[in-house]
């Protein structure tokens, strides 16, 4: 529920007309800065588990997830109403034609912006991720196909900090700040792969020692 | 006796109230929300007519045959959503982190290609000028727009008075540097000072003006006191504020958007909805509060007919 304070906040200042003489920026900004902050917090959630011994953190990981997925998605709503429906004259969008015109006038701003590209590639990466996440979709895609699916978040993060970084005129302090935390908390992650994988060597070592043939490949991790 | 029916919803499928409380909560929000965006989308952009501004020093003033007839914005919307870096990169802090801020005793300097260089006192820059109430468009290169009643007169009055030489091909200015005053200065998001410049053409036009004022009173710090220069065909970034410093030079200076992204802001700048910035199109604009990009950018900011000719031959995808 603490999760929906930041929209229902934004929401309110909108009726109230409290959020200055720009409130699309300050709707857009807020609500992709929240996603950004929802998807460091789901990445924090691996490396705090690890270092707490807290497992049960990791019940509130989808949700997290989805909350990113959420905030992602009003800030990509934002733009294709306010920015591409609006530079349309606002049609109706219920009527096909200008459903098509919408989606071609999104395509374009995606092809012809890098920034806009990355944003929408963190989006969409967080789309699939979400679509994905019911228990059902897990027990479908088999546990691991799943697990390589969802790595796909590290990608989605990164996309969403390249787009901050992109979409600032000058100032890229914040940009960089929210780099360092995903840096640290990939790193933090390059750093298990990299001791699990030692171990899993010593093991193959031993396996082919024993029998005496090439293992299929290497042991796979199987957490992130 | 009583008689006890049993309850026709067990106990275990009642909602419990801070569910259902927030469940309503949810619901008014997103009706609100829906209904705030049709709101917005049916009415016309809030506007206010002339308002008194807080601080209540006014500047004798008489119209302009020049100003747009467009409802301004309002003292509020046009004093606190300000790109002034000097003051902070966020469009809201340059009003909380420009209160201390005291502009006077305030001199611009005066050098370079000129008969009179030397240094001004603002009061020497005023005197004998008459001031004007211009109410502009002002486009800002992000894609926002604000109808603005400024104060002030030409800079081509200046510029005379200063007797240029024939090699004074271009004007340059230069805000104030003095990050103990101006604390956003402490951070090098840009190369300070800031700087800025006009072809000497575009610096004698009528429509180019220094500005004093706003809303027929003394202009607040967070809009560049106390003085700045409006050039209302050109993206704001153009009108440089707090002005310390003025050159003439025979060559076209370095602007510091130029310098800090020469890909995506030139010297030029003239608003154009042909050519858009790298980042986004400048086809349309959000004439402020509106929160939609729904309002066509005219070329030169609806100012053409008054400056098109300057730039006769010139290919804006280059000169942009």
């Amino acid at each position: 529920m603490a999760a929906l304070v930041p929209a229902s906040l934004l929401t309110q200042q909108l009726i109230t007309g409290d959020l200055g003489a720009d409130p699309l920026a300050e709707i857009t900004n807020r609500t992709g800065l929240w996603a950004l902050r929802f998807l460091t917090f789901t990445l924090a959630i691996t490396p705090l588990r690890r270092l707490s011994g807290w497992n049960d953190l990791i019940r509130f990981r989808r949700l997290v997830g989805l909350f990113a997925f959420f905030y992602g998605t009003l800030h990509f709503g934002v733009f294709v109403v306010a920015d591409r429906l609006a530079s349309l004259g606002f049609a109706s969008p219920f009527s096909s034609q200008i459903l098509r015109d919408l989606v071609v006038s999104i395509a374009i701003e995606v092809y012809r912006r890098p920034y806009i590209a990355v944003g929408f590639t963190s989006w969409s990466i967080m789309f699939a991720l979400a679509l994905t996440s019911t228990t059902g979709m897990i027990r479908r895609l088999g546990g691991r196909r799943w697990q390589a699916l969802h790595r796909l978040v590290y990608v989605g993060a990164v996309a969403g900090v390249v787009h901050y970084w992109w979409s600032v005129k000058a100032d890229v302090r914040d940009p960089r700040m929210y780099a360092g935390v995903v840096t640290v908390l990939m790193a933090f992650r390059i750093v298990l792969w990299m001791r699990r994988s030692a171990t899993s060597h010593a093991q193959w070592l031993g396996r082919r020692a024993v029998a005496g043939r090439w293992p299929r490949r290497p042991h796979r991790s199987r957490r992130a | 006796m009583l008689i006890k029916r049993p309850a026709d919803i067990p106990t275990s499928e009642i909602t419990d109230e801070s569910v259902y409380l927030s469940r309503r909560r949810f619901i008014q929000v997103a009706a609100g929300t829906a209904l705030a965006t049709v709101g917005s989308l049916v009415s016309e952009p809030e506007v206010h007519a002339q308002q008194p501004a807080p601080h209540g020093r006014k500047l004798a003033t008489r119209p302009s045959p020049l100003s747009t007839s467009e409802v301004p914005n309002s003292w509020t919307h046009i004093t606190t959503y300000n790109n002034f870096y000097e003051f902070g990169t966020n469009l809201h802090e340059p009003a909380a982190n420009s209160r201390d801020f005291r502009p006077e005793p305030w001199t611009i300097t005066v050098e370079g290609e000129c008969a009179r260089k030397g240094t001004l006192n603002l009061e020497d820059v005023l005197k004998g000028e008459t001031l004007e109430d211009r109410i502009y468009r002002h486009r800002c290169v992000e894609g926002w727009s604000m109808v603005i009643p400024w104060v002030g007169f030409p800079l081509s009055s200046l510029v005379k008075k200063c007797e240029p030489t024939s090699r004074a091909n271009f004007i340059t200015m230069t805000t104030l540097y003095d990050s103990s005053r101006m604390p956003g200065q402490r951070v090098p998001v840009l190369a300070w000072p800031y700087v800025e410049g006009l072809r000497m053409d575009e610096a004698l036009h009528p429509l180019t003006i220094l500005v004093v004022g706003l809303y027929g009173e003394v202009l607040p710090n967070q809009n560049g006191a106390p003085l700045r220069l409006v050039v209302p065909w050109k993206y704001g970034f153009k009108s440089i504020k707090s002005i310390v410093k003025i050159a003439f030079v025979e060559k076209e200076p370095i602007n510091s958007w130029k310098r800090a992204a020469s890909h995506e802001y030139g010297f030029y700048a003239n608003v154009n909805p042909a050519v858009d910035h790298p980042r986004w199109s400048q086809a349309t604009e959000r004439r402020l509060p509106s929160l939609f990009k729904t309002m066509k950018t005219l070329p030169f900011n609806g100012y053409g007919e008054h400056v098109a000719g300057l730039y006769a031959g010139m290919d804006p995808r280059k000169l942009y």
